[in-house]
């Protein structure tokens, strides 16, 4: 039966990798496109896990939600929610400089984390709302988990689809220029400010649609999961290291990040009890030592940013070619 | 077509244009010129857009512009290169022109996803207009080059093709000849000709390169200390002894 073991655990895997890679594209278009620091994922992946958690739940006392809706509106909800919470903060933050709006969303990411912690009404603070249905749920173990894997491999797909035509696109191109010379930018009468807000909002929304993918196949929500190690600082090297301005290195990224995170932790479980429990921290260290390689050794990651939109291989030329 | 109006631009407590006033007809070149730190620049970047006046007026087309942003004049067909080329260095050569015009339907993200035809519709016309353009400045060899790879003088070039791609009026050159080697130089000065003789765009050119000046420009306005100091024909202002105390130094030479 070991097989089956192995299976299940490439199932869970992947289907990690899948989420990750939602955050990851989702910061593409802010980081990559746009040149925005958001150092704040994981305030927008609790937005949508909580959102959809709330309005997918079974009513509960003393807790507002419990709307007991199809999981669907819980995830279209999730996104509308966190492209919500992106616009105000956007407007506000994005007129810093970037290195402060990485501080500046640090900080929104932090306070959201304490509202749910403390917010007992809303989102059942410390013990988090559980018993969300999951698609394919009432299946058997594996065959739930497996289909549970291509409803997200097919989610990952269209997200993929949808942004990487934006990114041959006009609007891509008028966002890379921004991220390069805003300056310039602006004087070609681009509306700089207005440019990146929708940029902000458009990854949150992915972001949170992340979280509610998240929520659901844990089947629950507490404010554990929205550690900002993992749910923030994981996102950020999967990108980097993956290839920024790339979105097959974005999903890249989350893959191969992720793997090594993942097999990491059963290689420091073998070890005896007494080293097994600080041996999780080196996993840490792994990650950040693999960092440094990435940025000294090949800074523009593994699938470096292409040369876009008048290459002959883009979107709009096989368009064209389809039409003449 | 162009008026300033006394204009005051004071950083912190030092003036570095200081009750500025002169006027652009339409169809002109007009050559500013001053030695460094007169205030060219900084003037500039106040009819740009990028600095607000710390008081005057600046009136463009009879209507009062004084403050507004960048994106907002260039709306309006006011538009600028930089000093040191500002030029989108991870976009291709291509891309760098194809980025300018305004309003292109792609630039609305809910079109790139419903209405993909038309906005395909609009690229095969800019993406015209941009090889027209490269054409144009003997550019076409490397349109396909990461912009940031281009050579200063190819950067220089890139920056005034942007100004074709959109409907200008009022075009600002900032130095457009430095760095640039004298071949590419007399090549630069025909296409700004050309543009003003065949577009009909009004230039202000800021320049070091009296050869230039001399060719295109008139009139010429000389600047130091934030004021101007002359006003008028090339002529007029070089044999000007303001200016050649102030500017060109070649006193005892000129007269």
């Amino acid at each position: 039966m070991e097989w089956i073991g192995l299976l299940n655990y490439a199932l869970f895997m992947g289907i990690f990798i899948g989420i990750y890679a939602l955050l990851a594209l989702g910061l593409n278009i802010q980081w990559g496109f746009a040149g925005l620091f958001n150092a704040g994922i994981a305030g927008f992946f609790a937005v949508g896990a909580y959102t959809s958690a709330i309005l997918t739940s079974a009513p509960a006392d003393g807790r507002i939600g419990g709307y007991d809706l199809p999981f669907v509106i819980g995830w279209i909800a999730a996104m509308v929610a966190a492209a919500a919470i992106a616009w105000p903060i956007g407007k506000i933050c994005l007129r810093f400089r970037s290195d402060y709006l990485a501080i500046a969303t640090i900080g929104v990411a932090e306070i959201i984390r304490l509202v749910i912690k403390s917010e007992e009404t809303l989102t059942n603070s410390a013990r988090g709302i559980a018993g969300l249905p999951r698609p394919f749920g009432e299946w058997p173990y594996v065959e739930s988990q497996a289909a549970f894997l291509v409803l997200v491999a097919a989610i990952v797909l269209v997200v993929y689809l949808l942004v990487e035509r934006q990114f041959n696109s006009p609007w891509g191109r008028m966002m890379r220029a921004i991220r390069d010379n805003e300056l310039a930018a602006r004087a070609m009468g681009k509306d700089v400010e207005y440019r990146r807000l929708e940029a902000f909002i458009f990854g949150a929304a992915i972001m949170g649609l992340g979280g509610a993918l998240f929520a659901h196949f844990n089947r629950s929500i507490t404010p554990e999961a929205i550690d900002p190690m993992v749910a923030t600082f994981l996102v950020w090297i999967m990108l980097i290291l993956g290839g920024s301005g790339n979105n097959r290195g974005a999903i890249l990224g989350a893959a191969v990040v992720w793997t090594i995170w993942s097999v990491s932790e059963i290689a420091t479980d073998q070890l005896p009890h007494e080293y097994a429990v600080k041996a999780k921290y080196i996993r840490l260290f792994l990650i950040g030592l693999l960092l440094q390689l990435v940025l000294r050794f090949r800074s523009e990651g593994l699938l470096p940013e292409p040369l876009r939109g008048d290459q002959g291989n883009s979107g709009i030329d096989r368009e064209r070619s389809v039409q003449s | 077509m162009l008026e300033l109006d006394q204009l005051v631009m004071d950083f912190s407590g030092f003036r570095a244009v200081n009750r500025c006033s002169f006027k652009v007809g339409e169809g002109t070149i007009t050559g500013l010129i001053g030695p460094n730190g007169a205030g060219k620049t900084t003037l500039f970047n106040m009819i740009a857009g990028a600095l607000v006046p710390t008081s005057g007026k600046i009136t463009f087309e009879g209507k009062d512009i004084t403050g507004l942003s960048s994106n907002a004049l260039f709306a309006r067909g006011l538009v600028r290169t930089f000093q040191i080329p500002h030029e989108f260095h991870r976009l291709t050569a291509m891309e760098n022109l194809m980025m300018v015009p305004p309003r292109q339907p792609g630039e609305k993200l809910w079109a790139n996803w419903f209405s993909w035809r038309n906005v395909c519709r609009d690229e095969v016309e800019v993406e015209r207009n941009a090889l027209e353009a490269l054409d144009f400045l003997g550019l076409t060899h490397v349109a396909h080059e990461r912009a940031g790879n281009l050579s200063g003088g190819q950067k220089k070039l890139l920056e005034l093709g942007r100004t074709m791609m959109t409907d200008a009026k009022l075009v600002l050159l900032d130095e457009p000849a430095a760095g640039v080697n004298r071949t590419l130089l007399r090549k630069l000065e025909e296409k700004i000709a050309i543009l003003n003789r065949e577009r009909g765009y009004t230039f202000i050119l800021i320049e070091h390169d009296m050869e230039m000046i001399e060719k295109l420009c008139d009139p010429v306005v000389c600047m130091a200390e934030g004021k101007v100091l002359i006003e008028g024909d090339f002529q007029t202002v070089r044999s000007d002894p303001q200016v050649l105390e102030a500017y060109l130094g070649e006193r005892s030479e000129a007269a």
